[in-house]
């Protein structure tokens, strides 16, 4: 076995922590590690071309921006933040859980394509959370408008992990079947995708309990600026202060 | 018959449009170097096929090199303003989500109706392949009722694509890429050495501690490489088939599938799944590029641990 084919999982590693250009690092790793296996030059370079040629659906999501575009020039983003100031008991967690069952509910039918981070985190989702939290929390300084922006992303990707399982003609379910073929144990894709249901229940909880989190710290930290700033402050002076006391704040709130 | 290839072409012209546009954006101070990478992203989509292998490698090198030095950047295409669209969101109402929706309703009804009416037998469109092809569909629609409905200028959604697309910038690529990689360490050999290491760990005789060892090794490949694709074939071969299913008898059908979503739970913490986590902080203009990830880490290592026990549970 050859250890050194190591050094390229290791280049990944120190140039993420390193911050350097991701796209430099992963093309050095991937140089490198096709140098070390004993490719000459040339076969790593084509080896590479055509691994990228081959996964080029991944580009296909693109499409939608000219659509997403499109809208945002017509006032979506606002439309949608309307839509929740409008609703009296809308906050960012209720509402970032009904987008979890949904999205967990149509990956696990295989419409998992039909949502995702340009088609609806960025339109519609992110900007009804930040509307919910601004009602909930009165103004949002940056750090907390930044978590607000990341739980929804984060909501898009644990429904879509945890839902798509259960549909039995995705990849992943194909894919165990393969490998476990090949050992000479011939599973059902079926019975497979049942046993992603437990998972996805428990990461629905699981979420879901942050998300309701989420919002107890949203609303007990809406109480200070009121106290200090008054309801209508709107001073860039006073809301700087509030600012920088309030990223303190939050970092406290923060996991370990 | 619609392939997969349509698609691209699609995607090709509109990556094609962008480098123009970028290219005779005066306003823009790295205008040639995003005319450049569009370009190549449109030459890989509209002619991956067509350029070879090598051709293709030096395609992807270019674009590293572009993005690697600092030869792209933001642009600001001629949009509306804040207050603008505040107006347009208050004159036009409720009814501007309708064609928000029709993408995701296209792709959502189309798929069903052809899987699930005799529309399906016609072979219209490439096998498994057409969500995406509905979903290329719904964005043709779209733009075709949103012109109908507000007629905004002709070069708008692309000048507006062209916006978006360069605010992303090179993540928009990265998953790709990450892909690519992910193909190189399989073809040295990487999975054979990190399955050989984790077998040297596991300790004779507990079945709990080889499941533990089974679930947190998807779930760091997956970490490594991106995807829990690539582990799951690594981790079955060191753990799951000869030890957990063939040395302690366990459900193949429950190691196989919550195997996976251990690693799925090493997807969600980690900067290689570039796509998932870095494309969305990118997409949502967030200044930390890892806040999705540590958004995530309070779910994913929870259920992750959940998972363990689900195969320790279930399985035996």
């Amino acid at each position: 076995m050859n250890y050194w084919v190591l050094i390229g999982i290791l280049i990944v590693v120190a140039g993420f922590a390193l911050r350097l250009n991701p796209m430099l690092v992963v093309t050095a790793a991937a140089i490198v590690t096709g140098l070390i296996a004993g490719m000459d030059p040339v076969e790593v370079v084509s080896t590479f071309g055509k691994a990228f040629n081959d996964n080029r659906i991944i580009a296909i999501v693109w499409i939608v921006l000219p659509v997403i575009g499109l809208l945002e020039r017509f006032g979506l983003q606002q439309r949608a933040a309307a839509v929740i100031r409008g609703m009296r008991n809308a906050t960012t967690g209720r509402l970032l859980i009904l987008y979890l069952l949904y999205r967990q509910v149509t990956a696990a039918i295989g419409l998992h394509s039909t949502a995702g981070h340009p088609q609806t985190v960025r339109p519609l989702v992110a900007p009804m959370a930040l509307a919910a939290a601004e009602k909930q929390h009165g103004e949002l300084d940056e750090p907390t408008a930044e978590k607000v922006k990341a739980y929804s992303a984060a909501t898009d990707n644990v429904g879509l992990f945890f839902g798509e399982d259960i549909f039995f003609a995705i990849g992943s379910i194909v894919l165990i079947q393969q490998t476990l073929a090949t050992y000479g144990y011939n599973l059902a894709p079926l019975e497979l995708a049942l046993w992603a249901i437990p998972t996805a229940i428990l990461a629905f909880l699981i979420h879901g309990a942050r998300l309701m989190l989420l919002d107890r710290r949203l609303a007990t930290a809406s109480r200070h600026p009121r106290e200090s700033g008054g309801p209508a402050s709107s001073a860039f002076g006073e809301d700087e202060k509030r600012d920088s006391r309030f990223r303190g704040n939050d970092t406290d709130g923060e996991r370990p | 018959m619609i392939t997969l290839q349509w698609l691209y072409t699609l995607a090709g012209l509109m990556f094609a449009a962008f480098a123009l546009l970028s290219a005779f954006d005066r306003s823009h101070s790295k205008r040639f170097g995003n005319a450049a990478f569009w370009g190549l992203m449109a030459l890989s989509l509209l002619a991956g096929d067509l350029i070879g292998d090598f051709g293709n490698g030096l395609l992807v090198l270019g674009l590293a090199g572009l993005a690697g030095f600092g030869l792209i950047g933001r642009s600001a295409p001629p949009t509306t303003s804040e207050e603008e669209r505040q107006g347009w969101s208050d004159r036009l109402g409720n009814r501007l989500f309708l064609p928000a929706l029709i993408i995701p309703a296209t792709a959502l009804f189309g798929t069903l109706l052809y899987n699930y009416t005799p529309l399906g037998d016609l072979g219209w469109f490439e096998e498994k392949r057409e969500t995406y092809i509905f979903l290329g569909l719904g964005v043709l629609l779209a733009i075709a009722a949103i012109f109908a409905w507000l007629k905004p200028p002709a070069l708008a959604p692309l000048q507006e694509g062209r916006r978006l697309i360069d605010a992303i910038g090179w993540a928009a690529v990265l998953p790709q890429m990450l892909a690519a990689l992910g193909v190189l360490f399989a073809a040295a050999g990487v999975g054979d050495v990190i399955g050989g290491m984790t077998r040297a760990v596991i300790p004779e005789g507990s079945i709990f501690l080889t499941v533990l060892v089974f679930g947190m090794g998807m779930a760091l490949f997956t970490m490594i490489m991106g995807n829990a694709f690539a582990a799951f074939p690594v981790m079955a071969a060191a753990i799951g088939v000869p030890l957990l299913i063939r040395g302690y008898g366990g459900d193949a059908a429950v190691i196989g599938a919550i195997g996976m979503l251990a690693g799925f739970c090493g997807t969600l913490m980690t900067p290689m799944a570039a796509n998932f986590n870095l494309v969305p902080a990118a997409l949502l203009e967030l200044k930390d590029k890892n806040g999705v990830i540590k958004a995530q880490i309070g779910t994913a290592l929870p259920l992750l641990f959940a998972n363990i026990l689900l195969i320790y549970w279930l399985a035996f």
